[in-house]
């Protein structure tokens, strides 16, 4: 019986192993990556929500272009800008007795009137300002603190990564003791300390400032790739052929290197969006005028029991945004894994049984 | 070995240098503590800044302040340390040490909680690869990646505290509520377990009813307003506990742990008796520890007993099993200070606090409502810590015990003929064990980190308060002796990791070569 159960197996393993060859035959690395992300149910979600969350967010305000005096407006699509202080809704028009409560009317059949915006769905803050239109402009500056963080980080450390790993010796002795100097002291006081100063200055230099201490974690990864990487025959294999050390570097080995590059880059990404928000949260981060999300919830945060809305709305932003990264990175980690196997559905796992089946007769 | 870790200890002091510098540097030219000076209008402004300056040696460029800043540090090694003053006239070492065990009790309660739940939930979601319990596990983990620590607190605070007090004020539990929970424990159980479609169903509807019941009989025992745990209940978890940390650690099949774990659980049960007058009594921390002896020289003496050969094993799960119903014990003793805690006027029925460290008790309080009151502080910020740092231990234990279960020697232990148990428990576990220590050790500065915002949140006086302080009054010297404090903290973790490491597995020999 158990021996009948393990040829079965045997014979399961090897017609799975005859589909994914299949799969993949006369396929690129790329596409093979490609193709594994795209089949990512939770990962594929995650990218069409976050673009229509982007799309949807840098779209909603008007955008001004030029001087300060005569801009060029492109219009958005929301009524408000964040700036605009219309009449503070209270009393009659609220129906809880709250001051600015929200609008917005979700539930469609029960209560008559079906699905509406209203004239401030998300509500309004204390002094009137439209709150869903100071939440898209918090979740354009926490979006934006987020790319830049990103881009910064990924940047240089890749570079510096790459650099200790190929060079070795002083060169990476140097860096690495580099990155320990900044690795050793936690992120939120490094970023505290800077945001505490350059906060003022607003959301996109800070997360400039921000993005030079937070790329010391991906640049440990790419030298250790590079250090098991440089070793390969491929590389041998270029040098003699006369390649200098720049073009090994960047069109031998950090392709190779791609995968755990951009998986830890997203998940760096997700890192910074908590990080601006705790900062903004503590008081070192953004700081009003500029409006971010941590902000928004950082003021706000008392008001819970009065007005919960102010407090609600920020947050669903940023947990979205969070989640959808989070899961993309995930995606892209089981995606460029080449042990990672689907898991295979009913039909094809009947096919491959067939398939060996077949060959075995045969 | 030796001197492995002095090389170490060594590069440890460059980095701390290093990075000290390096803060010092960026928070001194970035930091103006006369600015508020300048732009006051009180008379004898001149004055002030000039003794400020003076004071400062705000006369003196940043680099040449470190190194003033660095000669009191490095009295650290002639016995005479000076970590300089705060902007109050205290010493620095003085404000730190007492912060140090609000911000330890807070952390370790966490880690700890975080550590157990997410290891043993990662590897139930690991063994359960592509279930629905497994993405379910997922899809929560990353949720809680994704949450802002103080939004969840906000949320914690309004509904667990405040909501929660109400509630236990008359604990009736309402029917629509007992079969909502009880429906979440069902579906939790049936789809962790797992099976053909008719066990699914089997154990919904066992853990339904078994759910039900007991919701309804706390509720109508008013068991909430009035919690005991009791010689029989004791009795009753005592032998569970028995049974499950048998079953975990060697088997059922192994009679001889059976046994002696049952046999625990009586002399538990019966040691209950005498320990009630023991831990009344004027001296209870005296009593606590009595206690924990007593159990352990009995696990240890019951096992003798029962096992003649391979007494390891079985010494082992007694001793463990004797730790945990010392723990019951314990709990048992601060529900019975429950009543006198809920109706005393300093709490006044609203148990689960929401700020602070613990009561400021006006009248005189017994030792157990001390703890207890400890107890109900801590409950808030560390659920707050424990969410968000569990989510990393489930995904790394399922992605680690994943790697290990497909390795060739699981297939040789399970084609030798293990039971299942054995080959996760031992062969698998074990080894993913050794990463997951040094994640474990390596995330205390992590953690740390997180706590600085939950003590805003939850105004603890701890590391984090310092911190704060420290960066809103200019305060160079606290600011300086926190990052040294965290930094030297995070280093050692480090270090300590590497050591475990190589201790957990013989293969890597530390120092070696080079």
């Amino acid at each position: 019986m158990a021996k009948q159960q393990q040829s079965e197996q045997v014979i399961k393993d090897s017609g799975e192993n005859a589909i994914f060859n299949k799969e993949t035959e006369g396929l690129s690395q790329g596409q093979i990556v490609l193709r594994r992300f795209i089949r990512h149910r939770a990962a594929m979600i995650s990218v069409v929500v976050l673009f229509t969350l982007i799309i949807v967010v840098y779209t909603a305000l008007d955008w001004r272009i030029g001087d300060e005096e005569d801009p060029f407006i492109i219009p958005g699509w929301w009524r408000y800008g964040f700036e605009d202080m219309p009449e503070l809704r209270y009393g009659a028009d609220c129906v809880d007795g709250s001051v600015g409560c929200p609008t917005i009317d979700a539930i469609p059949f029960f209560d008559g009137d079906g699905v509406s915006l209203g004239e401030h769905p998300f509500g309004q803050d204390d002094i009137g300002r439209d709150y869903l239109a100071l939440v898209m402009r918090g979740a354009q500056r926490s979006l934006l603190v987020m790319f830049i963080i990103g881009a910064i980080a990924a940047t240089l450390g890749t570079v510096i990564g790459s650099i200790a790993g190929y060079f070795r010796g002083w060169v990476d002795a140097i860096l690495m003791r580099l990155v320990d100097f900044i690795i050793t002291v936690p992120v939120i006081i490094i970023g505290s300390v800077i945001g505490f100063h350059f906060g003022n200055k607003g959301a996109a230099f800070l997360a400039l400032l921000l993005g030079l201490f937070s790329w010391t974690g991906l640049s440990r990864l790419v030298r250790g790739e590079f250090l098991t990487l440089r070793e390969r025959e491929f590389v041998d294999a270029s040098r003699v052929a006369g390649a200098s050390n720049r073009r090994i570097i960047f069109k031998h080995i950090l392709p190779n290197a791609v995968g755990v590059i951009i998986v830890s880059v997203t998940l760096l990404m997700s890192g910074a969006i908590l990080l601006e928000t705790a900062l903004s949260y503590l008081g070192f981060g953004v700081t009003s005028p500029d409006v971010s999300l941590g902000l928004l919830i950082s003021n706000y945060q008392d008001a819970f029991t009065t007005r919960p809305w102010l407090f609600w709305y920020p947050g669903l932003f940023i947990i979205v945004i969070a989640l959808c990264i989070n899961f993309i990175g995930d995606g892209l980690r089981d995606a460029f894994d080449p042990r990672q196997r689907r898991r295979l559905s009913r039909k094809e796992k009947a096919n491959a049984r067939a398939m060996q089946s077949r060959s075995e007769l045969a | 070995m030796f001197s492995y870790v002095l090389r170490r200890l060594g590069a440890l002091i460059v980095i701390l240098f290093g990075s000290s510098f390096l803060l010092y540097n960026l928070s001194a030219i970035s930091t103006d503590p006369l600015a508020d000076l300048r732009l006051s209008d009180a008379q004898n402004r001149d004055y002030l800044i000039q003794a400020l300056t003076r004071e400062l040696r705000l006369d003196l460029p940043p680099p040449l302040r470190y190194f003033i800043w660095l000669r009191g540090v490095l009295g650290v090694f002639v016995g005479n340390p000076n970590f300089g003053l705060t902007r109050e006239q205290q010493p620095v070492v003085e404000a730190i040490v007492d912060a140090i065990p609000t911000t330890i009790r807070l952390v370790a309660v966490a880690t700890i909680v975080a550590i157990v739940l997410g290891i043993a939930l990662g590897i139930t979601s690991a063994l359960r690869q592509y279930s629905r319990f497994d993405y379910g596990m997922t899809f929560f983990a990353f949720l809680l990646f994704s949450l802002p620590i103080f939004w969840v607190a906000v949320l914690l605070k309004q509904y667990l505290a405040i909501d929660f007090n109400d509630f236990l004020v008359n604990a009736k539990i309402s029917p629509p509520w007992i079969i909502g929970l009880s429906t979440v424990t069902g579906f939790f159980w049936a789809t962790m377990i797992s099976g053909s479609r008719k066990r699914v169903l089997t154990i919904f509807a066992g853990a339904f009813l078994a759910n039900s019941i007991f919701l309804s009989f706390i509720s109508a025992t008013e068991w909430l307003s009035y919690p005991r745990l009791g010689p029989i209940a004791i009795a009753i978890l005592g032998v569970g506990i028995a049974i499950g940390v048998t079953y975990l650690s060697v088997g059922l099949s192994d009679r001889n742990a059976v046994k002696s774990t049952l046999c625990m659980a009586l002399i538990g049960t019966i040691l209950y008796f005498p320990a009630q007058t023991l831990l009344d009594s004027s001296r209870p921390r005296v009593g606590i520890l009595l206690l924990l002896i007593a159990l352990l020289i009995s696990g240890v003496a019951v096992s003798f007993l029962f096992s003649r050969i391979d007494r390891g094993p079985v010494i082992r799960t007694s001793i463990i099993t004797s730790v945990l119903i010392w723990g019951l014990i314990l709990i048992d003793q601060m529900m019975q200070a429950w009543r006198p805690f809920v109706e005393s006027d300093d709490v006044n029925y609203r148990p689960v606090a929401t700020i602070g460290q613990s009561t400021i008790w006006l009248s005189d309080v017994s030792f157990w409502v001390r703890v207890l009151d400890f107890a109900m502080h801590l409950v808030l910020p560390t659920l707050a810590l424990t969410l968000i740092s569990f989510a990393g231990y489930v995904r790394f234990s399922r992605g680690t015990l994943l790697d290990v279960l497909n390795q060739d020697y699981i297939r040789t232990a399970r084609a030798k003929g293990l039971t299942e148990r054995t080959v996760v428990m031992r062969h698998a576990f074990r080894n993913t064990m050794i990463p997951l220590t040094t994640i474990m050790v390596g995330d205390v500065a992590g953690i740390v980190g997180g706590a600085i915002i939950t003590e805003r949140v939850f105004a603890w006086q701890g590391m984090g308060t310092l911190f704060n302080k420290a960066i809103n009054s200019f305060d160079l010297n606290l600011l300086m002796g926190v990052i040294l404090f965290l930094s030297t903290l995070a280093i050692l973790a480090n270090l300590i990791a590497d050591l475990l490491y190589s201790a957990l597995d013989p293969r890597i020999r530390v120092g070696a070569g080079k």
